[in-house]
């Protein structure tokens, strides 16, 4: 089901300078990471998804509305946005405000409201610390704020702009598994992301943003696998698929586990 | 030389309950690059604010020990005098921005200005920076207007242009693309082989491992393990303090694949390649 549909899609933040130039996609319910040089466009895509910003020439289509002629809020239960900076994203005065802030304004009533970002809290790893102030957390325990925020509200559609910033091991680690559960729970879930080790990891889909074009979608093994594409986008191949290459493989190792198995059947061949 | 000197440093912030750091002991020469790694509420940034002297005399708190900077004892120096020998660049770029300035050039040359630096030099200065950080095109922008990447590589040129003896930065790398972090690895890196000496806190182990000549692993406030990047990252129990060695590391534990007559294992693409290759 193809749950959001753009169409000649361009955007320019002033006259004559176009940041997205004629983006025509569409989205089933793959994981899907936009990935792309900053300044690419991938964000001012997101937003214009969102309904933040107004396309200056085409169509959107969220879940068979059509987004141009709706208000960001009355997108809101359909698709979420979680900002880059969670500084722009966050303005209560405790966690759990921040959390239920998303669901109040969308029609829960206040018990449904407190549970749901509670339950979001609980899923991004911060479920004692919903009694705090947003702004005496760290910058990574900010980004899972804005996270759960967007979690709560249970939209069809979730975009995360960069959520692996300044994250530790342990907070990667929470990251992928609200990706997981998202998919699980039948969500289309977005990610723009820089770390491709991450993006080649979790997600089924990988759309390449170039001077606001989409340069190259598909599976990320077929992506990851174009190296002089990587190459001209100022994009890296994943740490284990360059080691593979270095090594001469021909194969596009995405994870380590798969390159471990390779270099143990070899092995085995070799006695 | 030693640029910088950490004795028996202890510090708790004001309300709190436990050590932020405890008991810091540690020597940094000239020119050398060091990475301070650590999960998440290690004490990686409380220690960059300690060495700049924003801990103890903007924080306040409970302070023990001695720290000396480019030969300034922290503790009694200003952050004014100490920010003409040691500069920091924050980890969230937009909460070093000055918003006194309307253009990228005129906020990086914002410190010079700050410090008296006659004009002809300032200029040169903040080209230089410009330079170094890929942000002429960007010269003429309003600073709030710029992406993440971008403002972040603003506020490392701002502390660049003031040319310290030593750079402390929390998290320089964290909103910017691969080919964006790897410049300003590069460009970092080629300013400790000029002399300045780098401190930065990071998550991002292959960089870390690459271009850093020695590793600090804190956790909870305690010096782990200060030694080279191989010895560091090749600790069995590494996890434990809530850090994944580098991609290559983890596959050659796997492989049991040990650099030649030595017992750590490789750390960067390339040694993981040589070790690999004859198997």
């Amino acid at each position: 089901m193809i749950r959001i549909a753009v169409k000649d899609l361009s955007f320019s933040y002033r006259p004559g300078e176009e940041v997205l130039k004629g983006i025509t996609l569409e989205f089933d319910g793959r994981s899907t990471a936009i990935v792309g040089q900053n300044g690419s466009g991938k964000t001012t895509f997101a937003k214009l998804l969102k309904g933040l910003l107004k396309p200056t020439r085409g169509e959107i289509s969220i879940l068979g509305r059509p987004a141009n002629q709706m208000t960001a809020a009355a997108l809101a239960p359909y698709i979420g946005l979680v900002f880059q900076n969670p500084n722009d994203q966050i303005f209560k005065s405790t966690v759990l405000d921040e959390v239920m802030f998303g669901p109040l304004n969308i029609g829960e009533d206040l018990e449904r409201a407190k549970e749901k970002a509670r339950q979001a809290l609980e899923m991004v790893g911060l479920g004692d610390r919903a009694a705090e102030n947003p702004q005496d957390l760290g910058l990574s325990e900010k980004k899972r704020v804005c996270i759960a925020s967007i979690v709560a509200m249970e939209p069809e559609i979730l975009i995360l702009d960069e959520p692996t910033i300044a994250q530790d091991h342990a907070g990667v680690a929470i990251v992928r598994r609200v990706i997981g559960e998202l998919k699980e729970r039948g969500k289309l879930v977005m990610a723009i992301l820089h770390d491709m080790d991450f993006v080649a990891e979790n997600f089924e889909r990988v759309i390449v943003f170039h001077r606001g074009t989409v340069l190259a979608d598909g599976d990320p093994r077929e992506i990851f696998s174009r190296r002089e594409l990587l190459e001209r986008t100022g994009l890296e191949a994943p740490h284990i698929t360059r080691l593979g290459w270095s090594l001469g493989r021909r194969e596009t190792y995405l994870t380590e586990a798969e390159f471990i198995q390779a270099m143990r059947m070899e092995r085995g061949k070799g006695r | 030389m030693k640029k910088v000197i950490v004795e028996h440093l202890k510090y708790r912030y004001p309300q709190a309950e436990t050590l932020a750091l405890d008991d810091l002991s540690f020597e940094v020469d000239e020119g050398e690059m060091i990475g301070i790694i650590g999960r998440n509420g290690a004490g990686k940034s409380t220690l960059c604010q300690a060495l700049v002297g924003l801990v103890p005399h903007f924080y306040r708190g409970a302070y023990g020990g001695r720290v000396t900077v480019a030969g300034l004892e922290v503790l009694k120096s200003s952050v004014g005098r100490l920010s003409a020998k040691v500069g920091i660049v924050f980890q969230n770029p937009f909460t070093q921005v000055t918003g006194a300035k309307w253009t990228v050039y005129e906020e990086v040359a914002f410190g010079l200005e700050n410090m008296g630096v006659p004009r002809k030099e300032m200029i040169e200065r903040v080209d230089f920076a410009l330079h170094l950080l890929g942000l002429e095109d960007v010269k003429d922008r309003n600073p709030f207007e710029l992406s993440g990447g971008q403002a972040q590589r603003m506020a490392i040129a701002g502390v660049i242009a003031l040319k310290p003896e030593i750079i402390v930065l929390d998290e320089p790398t964290s909103q910017l693309d691969p080919q964006g972090t790897e410049e300003v690895f590069r460009a970092i890196h080629r300013l400790s082989e000029e002399g300045m000496t780098v401190i930065l806190a990071e998550h991002k182990m292959e960089k870390i491992a690459r271009y850093c000549n020695r590793v600090l692993l804190l956790d909870e406030g305690k010096l782990i393990q200060f030694d080279t990047p191989a010895a560091v990252f090749s600790r069995e129990d590494l996890m434990r303090f809530g850090v994944a060695p580098p991609v290559y590391t983890r596959v050659c534990r796997e492989l049991d694949a040990r650099r030649e007559g030595s017992s750590h294992f490789p750390v960067t693409l390339e040694e993981a390649c040589e070790v690999l290759k004859g198997r």
